[in-house]
């Protein structure tokens, strides 16, 4: 029997399918109480006065808080998990009392029979504001006159951060044949999972005891962050669940206000309490993605050989440090200057600068797409430059599939990799030189056809904790996997690692059930609640089979350990003479296959305990905590072809080629499904989401009438394949899966519709590459019909 | 997003619904509530009553005679995308409701409403205008019929009277000789027409008769643009004269509409490219209608 590397039907489908998923939403619980919080309608405003009695008096009201309520009642501060060196850590109350600092900044709070009378009510909290000025500009947040948005955080500026060699990096320029200047934003992106956040609390006051179901990406670190920091109700009284949770895309990694406020008021007033994002709600408060303005050089000979990278960033925190935000563009951006090339004179600095905008912090890819849309886009242009051709660039600068592990200047050793048979299976199954060949017939008839081309590396699989923790973690990143088998020889695994629509019950099911050669029918795999998996770390930056997988093989190979000793004493031969055969998923001794005893037979004799080897524990019941020992570098070769309608500026995708080498594949179903999200992410912020904010700060793109995501279809069918090299540090020698789509997607999008544009003389323009930005350069250079138009930057 | 507290009445008949709208305070209609629902929940729009006339019977129908089609207040986007007698006797509306949002948008969405909606991105009103139609609007006082021109009055605003119901749409019926087309450039987050153009061409001995040509989407209501008529009128409709024609177009964009996503400059410069496409079109499928 083998179920890895069969492309398994999700197991988890039926429910979702027939609307019988049960989302925090869902849950109604007798006698409970709406929440709906009042919030700032400015982006920088002091809090003068709260007039709270007529919202308080309206029928229906159970009772009305503010952030005073709460300091009293000596709620902690929202905390920040990561502090890299010299960090200024603004302080994040749960409510704001003195000052709001974004629009959407949570101020009070209504409880209400129903939530429409809660919102009724927020109508009638008076809140007198002091409106200030607004900082925007992550790259002015230091100027002259700029208000300070936080006291205790001089200009604005949390933190700056670098790492690389810089003597090398200057001699790289100073040698350098051919040196290109870029200057380009990452733009803000908005997360938008298809379910808002939401949290459900209930108090047991004769056991005091706590149970909160929220939204959550990783409820176990959430439980540890409400007992530790904000709420102070003890671990081992809390149990958080994440039930099914409906996409995240990193937003519900973080601990967010809502979180303390539900428990807090469902313990004042006994009562169960719950709170639903409205999707208007969920555009101010989500916490956001990129945002960085970057000046970056690279350093070449002539022949195209990379040789330096040097990188200034300016990364937009937004008003607090959300939960992980700090680490996105310090140790996730700038350890992967190296890419998938050999160069070694890189240096990159960050400034972490504070504004008057919702938290930025991990969104799908986190810090990992904007560093490869900086080196692919650098990349491009060089060959642009040079006149080498974007694909032979690249290859003259990849790291030899001989040369792992390879240790890059920035930090990372990467595991693995065969970046050449990569770009050979993407360029045959693109027929690159076709399409190469029918782009110059195409520009001689004056289209505008684009071919782009990116190829990315990700740390996936997050980390060795040591490592972790020497960069600013105040948590570890192992993962807890549970293999518990009942004495009937059905099998119960729990895991730390968290499913809101990567599909680790089949999955994680399809690992065990091979370890153990077992029917995949025979395992429940069970997640998201401390109740009955207390220790976890969860789902992000694509770690759950390399690191949760992992865990899980761990505690299987502890049960055939215990299953070969009862098999031997059983079959009266020694322990090193048994062999566990997990196609037939029985255990025999070594040369006489007859004699052989079940795994549903040898899992009764565990807990009948009448016959077992002297010393032995009855019961099988399995728990092991994984760390890694390296992230995984999964790599990618991304071809995709545009065509540009030359007089509106409208761009078609017209073809899309993806490799990937996420190492050994489990399900190929679901990997290919991971791939195909994110590249309609990706391509999402390459041509159409934009996250933008006016000079007063308010949000102008806060509602799907703007704010454009990308639906089927925009797009052509994905042309998808993939190589596999294994990781050899983990056991199934897998990678992580979740983010290459979108961090390969994005730049290979731009660097098409940049060598569509290309023989008109322009150079670099910044995302989202909507119709009116394109017409808007073409008509310019079109004005300026001697003098070509170089450069767009910044517009 | 939870609306405020409203009443609601359902009635039977439009008699029923035109005497509520008289009696109650600070009511509205409510049809597909594709526009009204969204904008109440998020309490732009809070009206205290809610009359539901979704359900009566009789104001969905659409038929044609010989020289015009009714279309009920009611009908659906869906209903007029794919309506024979519309396909037909009118193809342009057709085609112009398969624009409209998507499908969920289309099977709720009812012309009555879009068009009292009187939303600058909608689709209907530039085909109404080109198409020359008009409207029945019942009332306590009876019935009258207001042209689409004089109809659309300003951003969000119409010559509907209070106490007003938009009972029925005329559309003409095309003729042999006359083609039609309407395009749009569709906005990637709401799908609303950021422009969208509606051309109707008149051929007669191979030469241009008449031309309607609206541009929607770029001003607050959308125009047509008569200089295009003029210039093409009575001329062999080439392509070189259908682009030199439309060099007229941005001239009768006032003040354009501008936004993120597309500025005014932007949106004047697609209205002449679309009007151009539209027409080059409309003209090919007028040599068809023999
Ligand atoms: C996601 C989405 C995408 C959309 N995309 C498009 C698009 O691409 N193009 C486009 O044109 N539109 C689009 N729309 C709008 C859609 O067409 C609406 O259905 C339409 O604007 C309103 O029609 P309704 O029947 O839903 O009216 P309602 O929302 O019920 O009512 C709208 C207004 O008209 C009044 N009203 C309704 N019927 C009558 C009547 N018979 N007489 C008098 N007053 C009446 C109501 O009182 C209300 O003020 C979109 C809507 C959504 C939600």
């Amino acid at each position: 029997m083998s179920y890895i590397g069969k492309s398994v039907k999700r197991v988890e489908d039926p429910r979702f399918i027939q609307g019988q998923g049960r989302y925090v939403g869902n849950i109604h619980l007798p006698g409970m109480v709406y929440l709906a919080i009042k919030r700032s309608p400015y982006a920088h405003a002091v809090i003068k006065k709260f007039r709270t009695k007529k919202a308080e008096a309206h029928p229906g009201v159970v009772a009305v808080f503010t952030g005073a309520d709460l300091v009293e009642a000596g709620l902690g501060a929202m905390p920040c998990g990561w502090n890299v060196p010299d960090q200024k850590t603004p302080i994040r109350q749960i409510l704001a009392t003195d000052k709001a600092r974004h629009v959407g900044d949570g101020i009070a709070v209504v409880a209400a029979e129903d939530p429409y009378t809660a919102v009724d009510a927020l109508e009638l909290i008076e809140v007198d504001y002091e409106p200030l000025d607004a900082v925007i500009d992550a790259r002015k947040t230091t100027d002259v006159g700029m208000p300070l948005i936080h006291d205790d955080v001089p200009e604005n500026t949390s933190y700056e951060w670098s790492l690389g060699d810089k003597d090398a990096c200057d001699e790289a320029f100073a040698a350098a044949d051919h040196i290109v200047d870029l200057e380009l934003t990452n733009q803000r992106l908005i997360p938008n999972a298809m379910e808002p956040r939401a949290c459900v609390a209930q108090w047991s006051g004769p056991t005091e005891e706590m149970t909160v179901w929220t939204t959550s990406q990783n409820p176990q670190p959430i439980r540890l962050l409400l007992s530790a920091f904000t709420l102070f109700i003890p671990e081992n009284r809390l149990r958080v669940i994440s039930p099914d949770v409906g996409g995240g895309f990193g937003s519900k990694i973080f601990h967010y206000p809502e979180e303390v406020i539900t428990p807090w008021v469902a313990r004042k007033i006994n009562r169960p309490a719950k709170w639903v994002a409205t999707r208007s709600e969920s555009s101010v408060t989500d916490s956001q993605g990129r945002d960085h303005v970057t000046v970056a050089r690279m350093a070449l000979k002539k022949d195209g050989e990379i040789t330096g990278v040097h990188v200034t960033t300016w990364a937009n925190m937004g008003a607090y440090l959300s939960t992980f935000a700090p680490l996105i563009p310090t140790a996730f951006y700038i350890t992967l200057f190296a890419g998938l090339y050999k160069a070694k004179g890189i240096w990159g600095e960050v400034y972490g600068t504070l504004t008057n905008t919702v938290p930025v912090d991990a969104y799908r890819g986190a810090g990992r797409p904007e560093a490869s849309y900086l080196i692919e886009r650098l990349i491009d242009v060089a060959a642009h430059e040079l006149g080498i051709d974007s694909v032979e660039i690249r290859r003259r600068n990849f790291i030899g599939k001989d040369e792992f592990p390879y240790q890059t200047p920035v930090a990372l050793q990467y595991d693995s990799g065969d970046y050449h048979r990569l770009f050979d299976k993407a360029t045959s199954m693109a027929g690159y030189e076709q399409m190469r060949a029918e782009q110059g017939q195409a520009r001689n008839d004056g289209r505008l056809v684009g071919i782009g081309v990116s190829g990315c590396i990700e740390a996936s699989g997050p980390a060795p904790s040591a490592v972790a923790g020497a960069l600013g973690s105040a948590v570890g990143f192992w993962e807890s996997g549970v293999v518990r088998v009942h004495p009937s020889g059905k099998v119960t695994v729990l895991t730390g690692s968290h499913s809101h629509g990567q599909g680790h019950e089949t999955t994680f099911a399809q690992i065990v059930a091979d370890q153990l050669g077992i029917d995949l029918g025979d395992i429940e795999v069970v997640h998201g609640d401390t109740g009955r998996v207390p220790f976890g770390m969860g789902t992000y930056g694509s770690r759950s089979a390399a690191v949760g997988g992992s865990a899980l093989v761990m505690s299987t190979e502890k049960v055939k350990t215990k299953l070969m000793k009862i098999a031997a004493h059983q079959l009266e031969a020694a322990d090193e003479d048994m062999v566990y055969d997990t196609e037939k998923g029985v255990v025999h001794v070594k040369g006489s296959p007859e004699r052989a005893k079940p795994f549903a037979e040898l899992a009764f004799a565990a807990y009948s305990a009448h016959n077992l080897p002297a010393g032995l524990e009855p019961g099988l019941d399995e728990t092991s905590f994984y760390d890694p020992s390296n992230f995984t570098f999964p790599n990618s070769a991304h071809i995709c072809q545009v065509e540009i309608d030359t007089e509106t500026g409208e761009v078609e995708l017209q073809r899309y080629i993806a490799v990937d080498d996420v190492g050994n594949v489990i399900n190929p179903m679901l990997v290919e499904a991971q791939i195909q999200g994110g590249i309609a992410q990706g391509v999402g912020q390459a041509l159409w989401e934009q996250g933008v904010y006016d000079e007063s700060g308010q949000l102008v793109t806060a509602s799907m009438m703007e704010y454009a995501l990308p639906r089927a279809d925009f797009f052509p069918p994905f042309e998808i394949g993939r190589t596999e090299t294994p990781s050899p540090h983990n056991p199934l020698g897998v990678k992580g899966a979740g983010e290459m789509g979108t961090i390969a997607s994005t730049v290979a999008v731009a660097n098409a519709v940049m060598d569509a544009l290309a023989p008109l003389g322009i150079r670099h323009l910044d995302m989202p590459l909507t119709p009116d930005k394109i017409w808007s350069a073409i008509s310019s250079v079109g004005a300026a019909s001697t003098a070509k138009v170089e450069y767009f930057g910044g517009d | 997003m939870y609306p405020a507290q409203f009443d609601y009445y359902r009635p039977k008949s439009l008699k029923e619904a035109i005497s509520l709208l008289k009696k109650k305070k600070d009511a509205k209609l409510l049809a597909g509530g594709h526009s009204l629902i969204p904008a109440m929940k998020l309490r732009v729009s809070s009206p205290a009553t809610l009359i539901d006339i979704g359900r009566i019977k009789g104001l969905e129908g659409i038929k044609a005679s010989k020289t015009s089609v009714k279309i009920g207040g009611l009908a659906t986007h869906a209903a007029i995308e794919s309506s024979p007698e519309l396909r037909s006797a009118c193809p342009i509306l057709a085609e112009a409701a398969g624009h409209i949002g998507d499908i969920q948008v289309r099977n709720r969405g009812t012309i009555g409403g879009s068009l009292v909606h009187a939303d600058p991105a909608a689709d209907y009103p530039t085909v109404m205008l080109a198409l020359e139609a008009s409207f029945t609007l019942t009332g306590v006082k009876g019935k009258r019929k207001v042209a689409a021109d004089a109809f659309f009055v300003d951003l969000f605003e119409t010559a509907l009277k209070p106490g007003e119901v938009l009972t029925d749409v005329n559309v003409p019926v095309m003729r042999a000789g006359q083609g039609g087309c309407y395009i749009k450039h569709r906005h990637p987050a709401s799908s609303y027409a950021v422009v969208g153009v509606a051309a109707i061409v008149t051929l007669a001995d191979g030469a241009v008769d008449a031309v309607q040509l609206a541009v929607g989407g770029a001003t607050p209501n959308p125009v047509l643009i008569k200089t295009v008529h003029h210039a093409l009128v009575g001329q062999k409709p080439t392509p070189a004269a259908i682009a030199s024609a439309c060099e007229n177009v941005a001239e009768a964009i006032e003040d354009p509409l501008g936004d993120l996503y597309a500025s005014g400059e932007y949106r004047t410069h697609l209205a002449t490219v679309l009007s151009r496409r539209a027409l080059t079109e409309a003209v090919k499928r007028a040599k068809k209608q023999k």
